[in-house]
């Protein structure tokens, strides 16, 4: 099959298949889900590798028409491009690693598996989406799994308190992001929430100026509630601490992804006036994600807030990309997003190993535990120096493409943020490593054993995928810019740039400066 | 005269009739066989209502009966539900004690109320059929005799019934009195001098009070959380569905149908009555520990929701009414067939009665999470479907009225906080509080093919909308909805 609907039917029909076998089959279920996860995986690995670099427009497409009633008009439709083949790949590989690093759980196993199974399914979902209703009714699929597993399975005297905490903010980021959506769909006036249909339909009939500025914001803070964005951040290190790893891998690696998705699939493209509006907004925003969440994670204990609040401040560098709005910028984004989701899955899943071994994650009492775990020890220095931004993994790749790409856009107190941020989430996984691997042997962790054979898979999965892309970027840039370019086409129309004139000059800028980078 | 249009509604009698008479020669212990029969009987009634052989559009009786699509949507899902509510009261039987073969008898007289109704076309019949429907749930409300909150919830049920009819009737003369008619065609027809007789605008008015009480919305919804808690889940259930579908009918038929212009001018009324609805219900269900109570202010709720179709005026707020109606019926079924089943077992409706329910029955557990889910308006359910075309259908009109947005932002909110109430009964679910008692919990075959069939609706109507949408949108199509664009206009 050569569309995308396999990539999402695959985890569809493991999750129906393990709600066949009966729960007390433990073996049996987990094999099935890990079987499941590895074709998806697989699956998600042979279309990035087929995917046809460098070319523009989408590649495996497939169009279902579903609801046609008078003028609601809606429809599934799936298709690649630059901007989420590569999270396509990801999801696939996160997915895999979450099934099989899911070795601890015992109660509850076939339930497990088959929210988890509908996560990786919605993620796909989302991600595969060209339809915005498709991507919304996808991204929610993974709402309640996450509610149950954190519920079920959590950590923590607090799991209660955080389940309903990501739950209830998660609902809201959605709720006004489909109100914006809807608004969008009636102001549009194309009967249609295709991307592909609202773009040629956009062209020809641009949405007033008026419009934009207040569906804009709608959309896309509905959006960056679901990503992060300070100051609605502080549900995700609370939800991450508490969920089982499993959850935390996906939710941190892959659906907080979903939210920058949209913005860079819909809003951006679609509202450029909008976008001009209000991404300086956003800009400022991304700068208390930079620096307040790097601040906070510097003062954690706990490995996982640790984990959640430097993703938090990652999460910063991909907004400032799109604030960019070049084509450096959003490129940088994209890649940041591919390589974070890499790396939020290894951290999670590190942690995750960590607490199943000490039985806590608090990082005052541990040390030396390098001695003991050398693989386990190797790979959280790996996993760690990359969040530090080091040359030769993805993130580098990733953080320098986005400040070279905002360099001459934004203003400089943002670019000295994120550099300042980048150095003080440095300092904060320094001395985590220093704190867990170093110093003195703890007697009460004389019994901890490093990860075995066949269990190291998943981290030597998410690690080689890493290098990979830090090593040779190229790979998933030569994908991701003729999409970019795409994303900013109605921004770098010259008719575009005249029709805005309430836009100050300084955020005209980089509508004009654009057309030279693009030409790199 | 064509008779023929009311043969189901004779169908219905005349099967209400049987069951009465069948009891005199049933041995109590085969009254089970007999609400099974009935629930066959029921099945064919259906069958009958949505194939090809139904009656025909047309109207009798001098044109107080109509048979058009918007009455065929909702005969078939009255009987859908009365089918569903008949099943699951031959599993709730033990909790009657004796009378079982009434309470098949009243659903049934209930149920041809609702059938009426769907086809009422007089505010004379309007007015019949609503007190068909009132009159026996007063007695199916309080039908666990020896609990005193049954028969709390029959007496309540019958005080403001009897105050929200009073209103209605005076409603009806004062607008026989303007309009010296009371058939809705004539009413439609005349809507324009009607709208400057004050005499009329208020006898439409109490008309609305006694509609707003049948479908419980602010401000005449204090029965419901008392009534549903204390009345046996099976009548609760059939009050839940059936006489809030019913309201709405009656509510699309006269204000969307005959009256689209003054509702147009009312539409702030509208707006406000929808808000407050959704926020009451929405907030006061926070607290709430009881089951069948925290279903009454989720059902306050999801008037309000409904309201917003009726606020947009529009075809496509008609529309969703509808489909959103089709979901909730099956949600509302699912979650007190599961709440009946668990209530048998545990002697308890509180929410706590579901701790342990993931280990002690997975299929009740599923069932109940994916009514929750519905509930709340998450995708894959139905209920997600509905919510969007209900917001839809209120940002299609809003534009230049700042209070639609308004509107929006407070059913955006009520949604954010029913979903806490409705997650902590996920809650209870999975992993609220340790059960003592983790022994399995037995469902009858009956009741497993209802919850089968209903999930499965809930499921196919929320991936693979289509079908409903279109049915619903063909039913709508013959109300008069010409005025909706005028009013977006002005």
């Amino acid at each position: 099959m050569d569309s995308l609907t396999s990539v999402i039917l695959i985890p569809v029909f493991t999750a129906v298949l393990l709600l066949l076998i009966p729960g007390n089959f433990r073996v049996v279920l987990r094999l099935a889900a890990i079987l499941g996860s590895a074709c998806t995986a697989w699956t998600a690995v042979s279309f990035f590798s087929r995917f046809h670099a460098g070319q523009e427009g989408l590649q495996f497409e497939s169009l279902v028409p579903w609801v046609t009633v008078g003028p609601l008009n809606l429809a599934y439709h799936v298709g690649a491009d630059g901007l989420n083949i590569g999270l396509i790949l990801v999801t696939g590989l996160v997915g895999f690693a979450a099934v099989l690093v899911s070795w601890n759980i015992e109660r509850h196993v076939k339930l497990f598996y088959v929210l988890l199974m509908s996560m990786i399914a919605g993620a796909m979902g989302a991600f595969a989406s060209l339809d915005l209703f498709f991507f919304y009714f996808f991204n929610e699929l993974a709402l309640v799994p996450t509610f149950i597993m954190i519920g079920v399975w959590g950590r923590g005297e607090d799991r209660n308190w955080a389940a309903f905490k990501i739950t209830l903010y998660l609902t809201l980021g959605a709720l006004i992001a489909l109100v914006g959506l809807i608004a969008f769909y009636v102001a549009a006036g194309a009967n249609s929430l295709d991307v592909t249909v609202l773009k040629a339909h956009l062209a020809a009939h641009p949405l007033s100026a008026a419009a934009q500025t207040w569906i804009f914001p709608l959309v896309v803070f509905g959006f960056a509630i679901l990503v992060g964005l300070f100051p609605f951040h502080s549900w995700a290190p609370i939800g991450y601490a508490a969920a089982p790893t499993a959850t935390a891998m996906m939710h941190a690696g892959i659906l907080k992804k979903a939210g920058l998705y949209a913005i860079l699939r819909m809003a951006v493209p679609l509202m450029p006036d909008g976008a001009h509006r209000w991404l300086p907004v956003v800009a400022v925003l991304a700068v208390g994600n930079l620096l307040h969440c790097a601040w906070v994670a510097l003062r954690q204990k706990d490995m996982n807030l640790l984990i959640g609040n430097s993703s938090l401040a990652h999460m910063g560098f991909a907004f400032l990309g799109i604030a960019s709005l070049t084509v450096i910028g959003v490129t940088g984004t994209v890649l940041v997003m591919v390589a974070h989701a890499l790396l939020a899955g290894l951290s999670f899943a590190l942690s995750g190993y960590l607490e199943t071994q000490t039985g806590t994650l608090d990082m005052t009492r541990m040390g030396g535990l390098l001695r003991k775990m050398p693989f386990y020890g190797s790979a959280l220095v790996m996993g760690f120096m990359a969040s530090c931004g080091l040359p030769g993994f993805a993130n580098f790749a990733g953080e320098a493409t986005v400040l070279f790409g905002s360099w001459k856009s934004l203003p400089w107190f943002v670019i000295i943020a994120a550099w300042s941020g980048l150095i003080i989430g440095a300092v904060a996984m320094l001395r985590a490593l220093r704190a867990v691997l170093q110093g003195p042997e703890k007697p009460e962790f004389s019994r901890v054993a490093d990860l075995n054979y066949w269990r190291r898979l998943p981290f030597v999965m998410l690690l080689s995928a890493m290098v990979l892309f830090g090593v040779a970027p190229g790979i998933l840039t030569s994908r991701i810019e003729p999409a970019a370019k795409a994303v900013l086409a109605a921004h770098l129309t010259p008719s575009q740039a005249h029709q805005a004139p309430a836009v100050p000059a300084a955020h005209a800028a980089p509508a004009a400066s654009a057309p030279g980078h693009s030409g790199h | 005269m064509n008779y023929s249009l009311i043969t189901l509604e004779v169908l219905a009698v005349l099967m209400g009739l049987i069951v009465l008479l069948a009891d005199l020669w049933v041995s109590p212990t085969a009254r089970k066989a007999l609400g099974l029969g009935l629930a066959a009987a029921l099945g064919c009634l259906l069958a009958f209502a949505v194939g090809s052989l139904a009656p025909q559009s047309g109207s009798a009786f001098s044109d107080m009966f109509v048979v058009d699509d918007l009455a065929r949507y909702f005969k078939g899902f009255f009987l859908f539900a009365a089918l569903a509510v008949v099943l699951m009261a031959v599993d709730f039987a033990p909790k009657f004690g004796a009378g079982l073969s009434e309470f098949f008898a009243l659903t049934v007289f209930a149920l041809v109320g609702m059938l009426f109704a769907a086809s009422a076309n007089d505010l004379v019949l309007l007015f019949v059929s609503l007190e068909l429907i009132t009159v026996t749930f007063y007695v199916l409300n309080s039908f666990q005799r020896t609990q005193l909150a049954s028969l709390e919830a029959g007496v309540k049920y019958l005080i403001l019934g009897g105050v929200s009819s009073a209103f209605m009737v005076f409603g009806i003369a004062l607008i026989f009195g303007t309009a010296n008619s009371t058939n809705l065609a004539v009413l439609a027809a005349k809507q324009k001098e009607l709208a400057h007789s004050a005499l009329f605008l208020i006898g439409l008015l109490f008309v609305l009070v006694g509609l707003g009480f049948k479908i419980a919305a602010v401000p005449f919804q204090m029965w419901a959380p008392d009534v549903y808690q204390g009345s046996p889940a099976p009548a609760t259930a059939f009050l839940a569905v059936g006489s809030k579908a019913a309201g709405f009918v009656l509510l699309i038929r006269l204000l969307v149908g005959a009256v689209p212009q003054i509702t147009a001018e009312w539409h702030r009324l509208f707006v406000v009555m929808s808000g407050a609805t959704i926020l009451f219900g929405s907030l006061c269900a926070i607290p709430q520990r009881n089951l069948k109570r925290l279903m009454g202010y989720s059902s306050i709720a999801n008037a309000g929701y409904l309201l917003l179709g009726i606020v947009a005026g529009s075809a496509a707020g008609s529309t969703a009414v509808l489909y959103y109606l089709g979901g909730y019926t099956l949600t509302v079924l699912t979650a007190f067939t599961v709440i009946s089943a668990i209530a048998n077992h545990v002697e308890s409706e509180d929410i706590s009665a579901l701790s342990g329910l993931g280990q002690r029955s997975p299929f009740l557990a599923a069932c109940l999470t994916m009514a929750i889910v519905s509930l709340a308006g998450i995708p894959p359910m139905a209920g997600f479907f509905g919510k969007l075309l209900l917001f839809k259908s209120v940002l299609d009109v809003a534009p230049g009225h700042p209070e639609l947005y308004a509107l929006i932002a407070v059913a955006v909110v009520g949604v954010v906080i029913s979903l806490y109430y409705y997650f902590s009964v996920i809650r209870a679910i999975y992993w609220g509080g340790q059960s003592a008692n983790l022994s399995i919990i037995p469902v009858a075959l009956s009741t497993r093919i209802v919850l089968v069939a209903c999930v499965a609706g809930m499921l196919v109507l929320g991936i693979f909308p289509q079908g409903l949408v279109k049915i619903a949108d063909h039913a709508v199509a013959g109300l008069s909805h010409k005025v909706a664009p005028a009013k977006a206009a002005h």
